[in-house]
């Protein structure tokens, strides 16, 4: 454990000193203000109070923004080690590898749940200064932090694990963007594109709840709209939500970051310094 | 117990065979080069010793450890050759992580540096120290927790003479403790002074392992005896002793060991036509050329 938190430690002060703490926070933060500005004109047609509506908003951009800060903090983790020389060295010490990705994944999640908890609070901030109801709307931002950062862990973990795949940080970074885009982009419209084509046969009823759910970026979208019917009505996507059921989401999210953690740590294995 | 034995070594890569049936021992307190050229299978064979990168075939035991275990991690320190570190990092940072992952506490860095003589520049970043001062940190990083194997990746490289004397006599303290070293090196006179036995790789292949003396006799080089001539006399001493004159007062007689004394006697039988004499035994770099030559062609 103290090897873990000795790598923990050492990887924070490289994530404050290269700004990554500075950067993630402020993307956080910027995005939010900008929702909360934007995001007060649904609120009378809908009656949900502005934090629920907030939520909502926030929701989608967590799906787009914690992955990608995640990837770009972990695309460099092996990668980087080894284009530094600095990998045989310590590969030497009495620390298994598990414990080094362990360590900064730690420090890496700690950066990210800071971003989340300031960009969120700003965002609950604004919309309980200008409405008193929205107190209402602070169990789903609670559940939204909370899930972001187990989204954050997933998307760490596979970024550990593209790191040490690639070896090289330029071809970890270009795999890391690459697999952004097929995840949270690409997999949403293939499967528009599948359901729109089967017409409501049995791809649509068996097989897309399922591919909903293996993909973290949608059980992590699932979860939270299906969780909160304030927040699923306000991003009036509940249709796809309300045939799977919650724990399944819930599920998807709280095992893909071990999932994304043991795949790490065995493409890290595979490494020969 | 030996600290270190390897036996029948042999690593391929894709085809190309870089050590090729290596065995040799290192004791307790004992401090061995490993000379070779570059390419000859030196560092190959170090990253093997520490578990780095697995043998094809043979045997390497650590004090008894596999290589690689955590029993034999615990055991053996590193400095690889040109050492990096995270540039973000102080040496006091980056000393305190090393500690930590050996299971000791950080405050042990900076009595470390000190040691190394970089007390004044351990609240600096890396990024800002220069290559000798890398390395001294690669050596302080090397002393944690008092190793019994020593593995040394050409660790002299980029420091200044003052600076190889102050590492060559922590080394020593260790080896004094009971360490075993095992340091490659390309700056032969220093190994010469500084090391207990040598093995010499080429090609993948043991050439020489024993102590300098022995590879001295054992090679059989001759000697080379500098005769310096008084002024106007040279032509004269080189035609008596059969030598070769070297510039105006110098003559240079080679003969090997047997041979020494008698070649001293003419000399000595001359002394009129004689200032002085020097006896000069074959320098490590003949020796070296010498072993890494034989028996590969």
């Amino acid at each position: 454990m103290t090897r873990i938190l000795a790598a923990a430690a050492a990887e924070a002060r490289i994530a404050l000193r290269n700004r990554w703490v500075a950067i993630a926070v402020a993307m956080m933060a910027l995005f939010s203000m900008v929702l909360s500005a934007t995001g007060s004109a649904p609120t009378g047609i809908l009656g949900a109070d502005r934090l629920s509506v907030t939520v909502a908003s926030l929701t989608s951009l967590a799906v787009y923004l914690v992955p990608l800060v995640a990837l770009l903090m972990a695309f460099d983790a092996v990668a980087g080690e080894v284009e530094r020389g600095t990998l045989p060295l310590v590969l030497t010490y009495p620390v298994s590898r598990a414990e080094l990705i362990l360590g900064k994944f730690l420090a890496h999640l700690g950066v990210l749940a800071l971003a989340v908890a300031v960009g969120y609070g700003i965002a609950a901030a604004a919309a309980i200064w200008t409405d008193p109801r929205a107190q209402a709307g602070l169990p789903a931002l609670w559940r939204l932090g909370w899930s972001s950062v187990l989204l954050g862990a997933t998307f760490l973990g596979i970024g550990y694990a593209l790191s040490a795949l690639a070896r090289r940080p330029g071809a970890a970074a270009g795999l890391a963007i690459g697999l952004w885009l097929v995840l949270i982009v690409l997999y949403d419209l293939g499967l528009l594109a599948a359901v729109v084509t089967d017409g409501g046969g049995r791809f649509t009823t068996q097989v897309f709840p399922w591919l909903l759910l293996a993909n973290p970026a949608d059980a992590f979208r699932l979860y939270n709209l299906a969780a909160s019917e304030a927040t699923a009505a306000a991003a009036g996507l509940g249709g796809a939500a309300s045939t799977i059921p919650t724990t399944l989401a819930l599920a998807s999210v709280a095992l893909w970051p071990l999932f994304s953690l043991v795949l790490a740590t065995l493409a890290f294995r595979r490494v020969t310094p | 117990m030996t600290s270190l034995t390897i036996s029948h070594l042999t690593k391929r890569f894709e085809g190309v065979t870089a050590l090729d049936d290596v065995g040799f021992d290192v004791a307790p307190g004992e401090r061995v080069a490993l000379l070779g050229h570059n390419g000859a299978g030196k560092s190959t064979l170090m990253k093997i010793v520490l578990g780095l990168i697995p043998a094809s075939s043979g045997s390497v035991a650590l004090m008894g450890a596999a290589p690689g275990s955590r029993a034999a991690r615990s055991l053996a320190a590193y400095l690889p050759e040109n050492v990096a570190f995270h540039p973000a990092l102080t040496g006091l940072e980056q000393l305190g992580f090393y500690l930590r992952m050996r299971g000791e506490p950080a405050r042990g860095a900076m009595p470390l540096l000190e040691k190394v003589g970089l007390g004044h520049a351990a609240r600096r970043r890396i990024g800002t120290y220069s290559k000798g001062m890398r390395q001294r940190v690669g050596l302080a990083q090397a002393l944690i927790g008092r190793p019994r194997l020593m593995v040394l990746d050409e660790p002299t490289s980029g420091l200044d003479p003052v600076s190889r004397r102050e590492f060559y006599a922590i080394l020593d303290e260790l080896a004094g403790e009971g360490a075993a070293i095992l340091l490659s090196s390309h700056a032969l006179t220093e190994v010469e002074a500084r090391t207990d036995r040598i093995v010499i790789l080429s090609q993948g292949r043991l050439r020489a392992n024993d102590t300098l003396a022995n590879l001295r006799r054992k090679a059989a080089l001759p000697i080379r005896l500098q005769v310096t001539a008084r002024p106007d006399t040279a032509d004269s001493v080189a035609g008596q002793l059969a030598g070769a004159r070297r510039n105006g007062v110098m003559v240079d007689l080679m003969c090997r060991h047997h041979e020494k004394l008698a070649r001293l006697g003419q000399i000595a039988g001359l002394q009129p036509l004689i200032e002085d004499v020097e006896v000069l035994p074959p320098s490590l770099e003949d020796l070296y050329s010498h072993y890494s030559r034989s028996e590969g062609q």
